[in-house]
């Protein structure tokens, strides 16, 4: 085990830390808003159900069975067109985070349909006959009801978003994954490497543990 | 009283073919009228069409061709949107209850308030007064998973009462309960109607629900109405083949033929099957103090081998299997003892093993009575 020099690696490992949260944190907010609006969208629009649409339906489930099983970083070059149209440049800590978004949203919104179709259908006919609107049902019985098993696949999001934050160096959007690669596997110093395995075990940690106590709480047990 | 507050007019209500599933017509052209202010029975087997038919009445489902006619409008001119007041004036419970389970059961109560646009202090003191009502006050705070199957279902009907409804639809409301619990709930639907005016829609498959709670009853079979008519009729006169099996898996109170023959074997003396009405009885006398009354008169011995006697309706409702007996100088007093007794109630004659008797079996004396001939109408129960 070699030392660390704190004094200049310190700073790195907070710059680090910082560029990871802003990656997972906005891919976790933007990624988890738009895949629960998706996932949505594939509830509402599957047969039966109160905005019935076949074509719609059709075209979300497609999309994410394409996007779920790429592998991220054959993704995130396919997408290479799509992060110039929207942040200008294919490089870069914004392009990485907008390719990560894409992901988490339909990595989310297939939790977010999978945990409403588990919700008893006849709570929803109950809204509609005391005459709710839809868009009532959606938020006061669809997103309440399934509020705790989604605040647990969110948290679960998190993990996966991280570990797409790790190959943030390819693009180079840095990140704790680029340091413990570049700093510590690159030059043989594994202080920094196992350094680095630390902070983000424990980041991890926290928001499991949050996650757990909030999902908990809610479902009022 | 006799006010429509309900009508159905050659309503349809088709499901289209999908894949393998053939197109079923759930409601097959009905028309008739629910009454305001009474109890309204709709019974039929499984898949008959009932819940269809109800989920027309609040516009969860739209008729495919006729009308759904309720409180003077017709819901098929309605649009969505103008849809939903309208079935938020109409209160519906479940089999299932499907409580919100994220919410408290004051929270339940009040979901109905809250789409209808109430402000929260006037909420809380309705959600406080039905809550009063239906004998749950203590469990405001309760989760619905912390409650039991009856209070469960008595927070439903407050949810379903909280917007002070004229129609309240019940499917299926207590076919998830114990008989007793669900004698409760009976009596509180019973309540509402009597206290607050409610017209209640009563759907199940359980005869015996409805000859406890309705004024008034359709039988269903395949989407449409076999037979419809005030409970005591239907159940004292069915005329519809359907009708006929589900008041006699409801009541069993005649013997089934082999049961007749092991009866048989214990009971050598005459033996008659005497139907129950309060048809012919005036008021002050029971129907069953009637018959035994007039055999005693012909001195002869009556003994009690099987039989139902219920309320329906409030009215008794039921038939007695009795063997008759009697000194061996005064055999044939029980003769007249039975044609007498064909005289006020419809009697099956089974007749009796003893040698020196002439025996009648399968004989049916009929009284005539123009509501008694439909139970005897020979069965498959009945010896031929
Ligand atoms: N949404 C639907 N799509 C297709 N078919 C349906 C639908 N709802 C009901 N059906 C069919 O319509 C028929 C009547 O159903 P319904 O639920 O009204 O019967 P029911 O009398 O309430 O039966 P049960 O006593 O089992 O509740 C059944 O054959 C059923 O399969
Ligand atoms: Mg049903």
């Amino acid at each position: 085990m070699q030392n660390i020099d704190w004094e200049r690696f310190g700073p790195m490992l907070t710059q680090a830390a910082g560029e990871t949260l802003y990656m997972v944190g906005i891919a976790v907010v933007v990624g988890g808003f738009f895949g629960l609006l998706i996932g949505l969208g594939l509830y509402l629009t599957r047969p039966g159900n109160l905005l019935e649409n076949r074509l719609v339906y059709t075209l979300l489930n497609v999309a994410i069975n394409i996007v779920r099983p790429l592998p991220f970083l054959i993704f995130v070059v396919a997408l290479g067109p799509v992060t110039r149209l929207v942040v200008n440049r294919i490089i870069g800590i914004e392009a990485f985070t907008f390719a990560m978004c894409v992901v988490a949203a339909f990595a989310s919104a297939r939790l977010v349909e999978q945990n409403l179709v588990s919700i008893d259908p006849g709570v929803v006919e109950a809204a509609r006959a005391m005459g709710a609107s839809p868009w009532r049902i959606v938020r006061t019985v669809l997103v309440r009801e399934a509020l705790s098993p989604l605040i647990l696949g969110y948290t679960f999001l998190v993990v996966g978003v991280v570990d797409m934050s790790a190959l943030g160096g390819f693009l180079g959007a840095g990140g704790l994954g680029d340091l413990a690669i570049v700093h510590g596997y690159r030059q043989f110093n594994w202080s920094i490497t196992y350094v680095v395995v630390a902070v983000i075990v424990i980041g991890v940690q926290l928001v499991q543990m949050v996650g757990n106590w909030l999902s908990r709480r809610i479902a009022g047990r | 009283m006799s006010v429509p507050i309900i009508s159905f007019r050659a309503a349809l209500k088709v499901f289209p073919a999908a894949g393998k599933r053939p197109e079923v017509r759930a409601v097959d052209g009905v028309t008739f009228d629910i009454l305001a202010g009474e109890i309204f029975g709709v019974i039929g087997h499984s898949g008959a069409g009932k819940s269809t038919l109800v989920r027309l009445i609040n516009a969860l489902e739209k008729p495919t061709a006729g009308s759904v006619i309720v409180d003077g409008i017709d819901l098929g001119g309605l649009s969505e949107s103008k849809l939903r007041p309208m079935r938020a004036g109409i209160g519906m419970i479940f089999q299932q209850f499907n409580l919100l389970q994220s919410r408290t059961v004051a929270g339940n109560v009040a979901y109905p308030l809250e789409v209808a646009g109430w402000p929260r202090a006037r909420r809380r003191k309705r959600v406080a007064e039905l809550l009063e009502y239906v004998g749950l006050s203590d469990k405001a705070k309760a989760r619905p998973r912390q409650l039991s199957g009856g209070q469960r279902q008595r927070v439903g009907i407050a949810r379903a009462l909280a917007a002070s409804p004229r129609i309240l639809l019940a499917d299926e409301a207590t076919s998830a309960l114990d008989p007793e619990t669900t004698r409760d709930v009976l009596e509180l639907l019973k309540r509402i109607n009597r206290e607050l005016g409610v017209t209640v829609v009563v759907i199940t498959h359980a005869m015996s629900l409805v000859r406890h709670v309705c004024d008034r009853v359709a039988v269903m079979a395949e989407g449409k109405i076999a037979e419809i008519g005030d409970t005591y009729s239907v159940f004292t006169s069915p005329s519809a083949e359907v009708t006929k099996r589900l008041v006699e898996t409801a009541l069993s109170d005649r013997p089934s033929a082999s049961m007749l023959e092991r009866l048989r074997t214990q009971h050598p003396g005459r033996l008659i099957t005497v139907g129950v009405h309060d048809n012919a009885a005036p008021a002050s006398v029971s129907p069953s103090a009637e018959i035994f009354g007039l055999l005693r008169q012909y001195n002869v011995d009556a003994t009690v081998i099987y039989g139902t006697i219920t309320e329906i309706g409030e009215r008794p409702f039921g038939s007695l299997t009795i063997e008759i007996t009697s000194d061996p100088g005064n055999l044939s007093a029980i003769d007249r003892a039975v044609n007498a007794l064909a005289a006020i109630a419809p009697v099956a004659d089974h007749g009796a093993v003893i040698a020196a008797l002439p025996t009648f079996t399968g004989r049916q004396l009929l009284s005539g009575l123009p509501a008694a001939p439909a139970i005897y109408t020979p069965s498959g129960e009945e010896p031929q």
